[in-house]
């Protein structure tokens, strides 16, 4: 049993380090946030099922934490993601294609005639 | 009412977690506080008015789940190839998606489930379209891109939500 958790919390670090290594390389803030949110949402998941397996007295509290971490990890990146936008940091240059910018344009000439 | 009787529920069940034990002596006052909280607070949050209770409804949150935790493992192994081949293979871009969903309780699990999922990121959120930072863009024409992001999510969110 101990065994079983001691793996399962391994591979949750070993998320966690895809998602360190991922932040060194990805181009810019947009897709730093794309790999932070994924990968540290299932690692810190992973290690605390892993822990489940270790302590079974512990069950519920994690599984409550594994709950608010579902729930709470994605609305983080989407409000630094619209801060970033709107403070205007540059995309890398790879970017093809920006929707959201096409709309604002329509807003503001809507709002001037 | 049925907000009052969900949030009861949602605190006990809190409450259960916390402590870990079924005994009476704890089942109690657990019990007294919740509903002294849920009449306090719940006078006017509306947020579960939408949500139906057949037995259908329920069946699909539990397939949503189920699908959502498939594509949160999808979605990790595809970072994970993305982060390690050298050539770093991305094209991102914003995209525009259209949901048909109403209620802003489901609009809301479906911003987090597409964070959560391969390669897309919800940045901003107008009336009924959503704009997604998408980490490999296949399509940047609105109908195209609705069906292959916001979909597979959709049709379960539809049936629990209406």
């Amino acid at each position: 049993m101990e065994l079983v958790g001691a793996i399962i919390t391994l591979l949750g670090a070993f998320v966690l380090l895809i998602a360190s290594i991922g932040l060194i390389r990805m181009p810019d803030v947009y897709n730093r946030l794309q790999v932070g949110t994924k990968a540290s949402t299932l690692g810190t998941i992973l290690s605390l099922i892993g822990l489940v397996f270790i302590m079974p007295g512990w069950s519920g509290k994690l599984i409550l934490l594994i709950f608010f971490i579902m729930m709470t990890n994605p609305v983080s990146s989407h409000v630094l993601a619209r801060a970033a936008y709107f403070i205007k940091i540059p995309f890398t240059s790879r970017t093809v294609v920006d929707k959201l910018k096409v709309s604002e344009r329509a807003l503001t000439i809507k709002t001037e005639d | 009412m049925k907000n009052i009787s969900i949030i009861f529920l949602i605190l006990m069940i809190v409450w259960v977690l916390l402590n870990n034990t079924f005994q009476l002596n704890i089942l109690i006052p657990g019990a007294i506080i919740a509903l002294i909280i849920s009449l306090l607070m719940c006078r006017r949050c509306d947020i579960f008015a939408e949500m139906k209770f057949t037995p259908k409804s329920i069946a699909y949150t539990f397939i949503y789940l189920g699908i959502f935790f498939i594509d949160l493992l999808k979605s990790n192994m595809d970072v994970t190839r993305r982060v390690l081949s050298p050539s770093l293979p991305i094209r991102p871009g914003i995209v525009e998606v259209k949901t048909k969903l109403k209620s802003k309780f489901a609009r809301m699990l479906l911003a987090n489930s597409i964070t959560l999922t391969p390669g897309t990121l919800t940045v901003d959120v107008k009336e009924d379209s959503f704009f997604i930072h998408w980490i490999y863009v296949e399509e940047d024409e609105i109908e195209k891109a609705s069906e292959k992001i916001v979909e597979k999510f959709e049709k379960y969110l539809e049936v629990i939500y209406g």
